[in-house]
């Protein structure tokens, strides 16, 4: 222990709260003249309770708990399903640049032309490497996404009088899933997966009726897997008088060598977070375009961009779309970046991020599988599934091993999620590891699996020890939630 | 390609170690009538020096609001965001990092999104704030389906004073989620009375402060009607800086707080990514939709942070969820969260207090032009002007001087002719008296 | 009082005169880990049999309790509020969720004894 708590590059940061030093400001702003104001004596009176701070205390701050985050990066980030891959620079760059950055969303739309012919060449890109013909740029996250799809199938079954009540979706789904359905109005009815972890066509037959809105069906799986029977399922649904929503989510397995359309797909979001690597930023923000078949295409939320002689125009209202769902047109700053990541890759290097990733994960797979336990058999797409059946008896937990890999300088894959297998190790290397990084990450998980099956549980459950925090009590977060900072009671009153 | 760093020796080895020819045999679970050989039918991949300059050309052929004097408001401001804001978020360690599942190597984004968690309970005067929503209209949204939780009903009333775009957003998501929506018409004057239409049905009142007009009225008495009634009082801010000068939501009895909170540390980006702020009481706090992060204590007793109350959000509700939303505005509100820690309790009173000073001798000037009249008795940084013309068409015009005049109403409400001449026009701190010289003198010829 | 039943959803009651008293069993708390919140219904509602009457929490999962038989929510434990991990210490005694008035005692006779329920929860588990 030091005498300031702090070790080495890892140090103890208080909150601001914390740190204030009152009338302190990091921002020089020039005096306002005073006198009466317009507010309606709606003005406060008391103070909120901000800290004050100068400059230097604020960089100071922010840059220490930064360096308390694991990031991509840093290092390998093997998140299952979350796609961790390289962010370009060149995206924060362009993104930045006067006459980007700086348009307000309500200009003149002929001041703006430059930003819409963006738009729409992003939309040519993502209609073109899915093969469909329309585009909904305004969803702000992969959920917001699926909320779309959803509400613009109930609208094209609302405009023929076909009031439908059900969405079929997979046992495996991503949460997100059921509650878009159930948020959009839906009863949910799971479909189980079958021993091959993929949609269990007979079940989905037989729960297929004149009530279905649509099937909710992530390609490739969350399993990892290719749906190889997704066109006959298309046809199913289709057939009932539904539509395929398809949870694009691992889109980026696929593209340049699948194109969603030819597979019946009506409506798909694109997490470009994840395919197209803008920035994951902590947590969002995310950009959830959806793709559309002819059939749903007129009942798209406004805004959309047209192009006609005059040149681009912005669309903000329209009787036959489905309504609107944010204000504004759309996560410009992420379309920005995602077409300056396509624009670098081209076609064909799209083609090739999307085969490098399906290589690694099936590398890992390959190399890993003798000693851990793959979920299922067969090649995998850009994720590498494995269950907890090595584990058996060894007193170690999936967790465990993430924790575990806390300490070897890894970021842990997804565990416990999909729900359909026990245990479950989630491991997406992408694109952007290299053969070097992939195999440290293999010889430490190989490390790991026979240090487990040596008996050496204890290790595992003290992990991490080489953290900025061991493990977290969660239990106590959650049965006394503490979700903000409060002043400490002053002395006088603590007396009382 | 400089972003893939398998070289053709390292495929090669790794096909040959998973035991399978080519790549093309790793995806033999396509159909083979879906499966694509040929090229996509897209250019060919590009170096940074094409990339920038193709983006360079996007750019040229607008006019961004930093090349011209700029007073348009309506729910997205400019305003001026500190450089270490923005050389803070670009730190791999922020940009470059996932969700803080992984509490133990997550300290710093999770320590950051507390931090904003109590500064948006402080600003909005609430117990407690989520981790953020996608943006100020989606968070309205959940704003409503929440209070019909919390009440058991399903009929909200909506102000005539909320944004536009924001009134369009509950419209849809009702008529989704099958609940009511009672739209007051639009209230330039916000002399509406919303308590006429309270009944034993409604679940929620959603009114904006300072509203889309830029007036500002009390609250408290009509929360005090909403609150006998059984219902809750939802409060929109589109311009958070607002919150900098003017009473607290909180203050005035708000049930739930939803903000835009773009104005502070984000850029005007075309309208998004942007960030939704949201408040509300601690009683309600397990009906709040979004992520929360939580403090707790590692194994050794050291204070740390989680996110906590998860069993409420979709990864473990599933259909029963409070709310579909997985991701929040994570790095928006790293940016917001920096930028009102480098302001303070003095330097945010200042910035709210230089804007309201700068609408003053807005208003001022503008209604000195013959034909304008100042719609708004009260306002913080954006008032509506009534114009003798059609305010899209001037608006036009003053393109043409070099101007970006502010937001014609008609853009928003494009089918009420009573409101096409009514012209919205904000002034933040980095408008000059100079540019609102020119802009009342542009005004003037455009209108003789 | 009644000896006590059990559901294979791995609620517990037992009866005294009309007032049930309801509870989740030790096998259910086992598997569910640490409590973190209990999700109790308002008294005065009415609750079917097989129908959801609260919501258990653990840190990474929620669960519906169904009440064994119909009835009338007449008391709930109050204290679970502030001590949620009474559930997991005290499953049958002071982890108790809710107090039903009784509407039809016959439907007792479909659950479970103790010795049905060990052998159900033996043999799937």
């Amino acid at each position: 222990m030091t005498t300031t708590g702090h070790r080495g590059l890892d140090h103890e940061e208080p909150l601001i709260f914390e740190q204030d030093s009152p009338g302190l400001s990091g921002v020089d702003l020039p005096l306002p003249k005073g006198g009466p104001d317009r507010l309606g004596g709606l003005g406060r009176s008391r103070p909120l309770g901000l800290p004050g701070m100068a400059e230097p205390q604020v960089v100071r701050h922010f840059t220490r708990i930064s360096q308390r985050n694991y990031a991509i990066d840093a290092g390998m980030y093997p998140l299952g399903s979350c796609t961790m891959k390289h962010n370009p620079r060149l995206n924060e760059k362009v993104v930045r640049l006067p006459g980007l950055g700086d348009l307000h969303p309500l200009q003149p739309v002929r001041t703006v032309q430059g930003a819409l012919r963006l738009v729409d060449t992003l939309a040519h890109w993502l209609k073109t490497l899915c093969g469909m013909p329309a585009v909904a740029l305004s969803p702000a996250a992969g959920a917001h996404g699926e909320l779309c799809g959803l509400m613009t199938i109930r609208a094209a079954h609302e405009a023929r009088g076909d009031a439908r009540r059900k969405v079929l979706v997979p046992e495996s789904a991503h949460g997100t899933n059921p509650a878009t359905a159930a948020l959009c109005g839906y009863d949910v009815d799971p479909i189980p997966a079958n021993d091959r972890g993929r949609l269990d066509l007979a079940a989905f037959k037989a729960k297929l009726d004149g009530s279905v809105a649509a099937l909710m069906l992530t390609n490739p799986n969350t399993c990892g897997l290719f749906e190889d029977q997704v066109i006959e399922a298309a046809d199913l649904v289709h057939r009932a008088g539904g539509y395929f929503y398809c949870d694009g989510a691992n889109f980026n397995a696929i593209v340049g060598r699948v194109r969603p359309g030819d597979l019946g797909v009506d409506a798909m979001h694109i997490n470009l977070h994840k395919t197209f690597s803008t920035p994951h930023g902590g947590g969002g923000p995310g950009s959830g375009p959806v793709v559309l078949s002819a059939a749903l295409a007129p009942y798209a939320p406004v805004p959309y961009v047209v192009h006609d002689k005059g040149g681009f125009r912005l669309i903000e209202s329209d009787p036959k779309a489905f309504g609107r769902i944010r204000a504004f047109h759309g996560q410009m700053g992420m379309f920005v970046r995602a077409l300056s990541y396509m624009m670098s890759h081209g076609g064909d290097g799209l083609r090739q991020a999307a085969e490098d990733a399906v290589l690694n994960a099936n590398y890992v797979m390959a190399r890993l599988g003798d000693l851990l336990s793959p979920a299922f058999l067969g090649p995998c797409m850009h994720e590498c599934l494995l269950d907890d059946h090595a584990l058996k008896d060894t007193g170690v937990t999936t967790l465990d091993i993430a924790k575990a890999l806390i300490d070897e300088g890894f970021h842990p894959m997804t565990v416990y999620f999909p729900l359909v297998v026990h245990g479950a190790m989630l491991i997406e290397p992408t694109e952007t590891e290299s053969k070097a990084s992939v195999d440290q990450f293999i010889a430490a998980m190989r490390a790991l699996a026979l240090r487990a099956k040596s008996g050496d549980a204890e290790f595992f459950h003290e992990s991490p020890t080489l953290a900025p925090r061991r493990r977290l009590d969660e239990t106590s977060a959650a049965r006394h939630p503490v979700l903000r900072w409060r002043p400490p009671a002053p002395p006088a009153a603590a007396a009382e | 390609m400089r972003y893939l760093p398998l070289t053709e020796t390292d495929r090669k080895s790794m096909l040959a170690a998973i035991g399978v020819r080519s790549v093309d045999d790793l995806f033999v679970d396509v159909p083979a009538t879906a499966r694509r050989a040929g090229p996509v039918g897209l250019p060919s991949f590009q170096g940074e020096i094409e990339v920038e300059r193709a983006f360079q050309a996007f750019a040229r052929e607008n006019l961004g609001t930093g090349s011209a004097p700029s007073f348009l408001g309506a729910g997205a401001y400019r305003h001026h965001v500190p450089a270490s804001v923005d050389a803070l978020i670009q730190r791999g360690e922020f940009l470059t990092s996932y969700t803080p599942y992984q509490p133990e190597v997550s300290q710093g984004t999770l320590q950051a999104l507390f931090e904003f968690q109590t500064l948006v309970a402080m600003i909005t005067g609430m117990d407690v704030a989520n981790a953020s929503m996608y943006d100020g209209a989606s968070g309205t949204a959940e704003a409503a389906l929440m209070a019909n939780r919390v009440t058991r009903r399903k009929r909200a009333v909506v102000s005539g004073g909320l944004h536009p775009h924001y009134r369009e957003t509950i419209a849809t998501y009702a008529r989704y989620s099958d609940f009511q929506v009672d739209l007051a018409p639009p209230d330039p004057t916000a002399t509406e009375d919303l308590a006429a239409r309270i009944d034993a049905t409604t679940s929620a009142v959603v009114v904006q402060y300072p509203g889309f007009f830029g007036q500002i009225r009390d609250l408290a008495p009509l929360a005090a009607k909403v609150h006998a009634a059984g219902a809750l009082l939802i409060v929109v801010v589109t311009e958070v800086v607002a919150l900098g000068l003017l009473k607290t939501p909180g203050e005035m009895g708000a049930d739930i707080v939803v903000a835009e909170g773009q104005g502070l540390g984000n850029q005007l980006g075309f309208g998004g990514p942007y960030l939704g702020l949201f408040a509300t009481r601690d009683s309600f706090v397990r009906q709040m939709p979004g992520r929360l992060a939580g403090a707790t204590v590692d194994v050794e007793g050291r204070r740390g942070w989680v996110l906590t109350l998860a069993t409420r959000e979709q990864h473990i509700r599933r259909e029963k969820a409070t709310s579909n939303i997985c991701t929040n505005s994570g790095l928006c509100a790293l940016a917001f969260t920096i930028h009102l820690t480098l302001l303070g309790e003095a330097g945010f009173a200042r910035l709210a207090r230089l804007n309201h000073e700068a609408a003053m001798a807005l208003a001022e000037r503008l209604g000195q032009v013959a034909g304008v009249t100042v719609v708004n008795d009260t306002f913080f940084n954006e008032i509506a002007v009534r114009l003798p013309k059609p305010a899209a068409a001037v608006v036009d015009d003053l393109v043409d001087a070099g101007i970006l005049g502010g937001v014609p109403v008609s853009r928003l409400y494009p089918s009420e002719p009573a409101l096409a001449d009514l012209l919205l026009v904000a002034a933040t701190e980095v408008n000059t008296p100079d540019e609102i010289e020119r802009l009342a003198k542009a005004l003037a010829e455009v209108l003789s | 009082m009644s000896a006590r039943r059990y559901t294979k959803d791995h609620e517990w009651i037992i009866v005294d005169g009309d007032i049930a008293t309801v509870g989740i069993t030790d096998f259910a708390q086992e598997q569910l880990g640490d409590v973190v919140f209990v999700d109790l219904p308002a008294i005065g509602k009415e609750v079917t049999k097989g129908g959801e009457a609260a919501v258990v929490e653990s840190v990474k999962a929620a669960s519906e309790v169904y009440a064994p038989i119909a009835g009338t929510v007449v008391a709930v434990n109050d204290g679970l509020a502030g001590e949620p991990a009474k559930v997991n210490a005290e499953p049958f005694g002071g982890g108790w969720f809710m107090k039903l008035k009784v509407k039809d005692p016959s439907e007792l006779d479909g659950l479970l004894d103790e010795a049905a329920y060990r052998a159900f929860v033996a043999e799937s588990h």
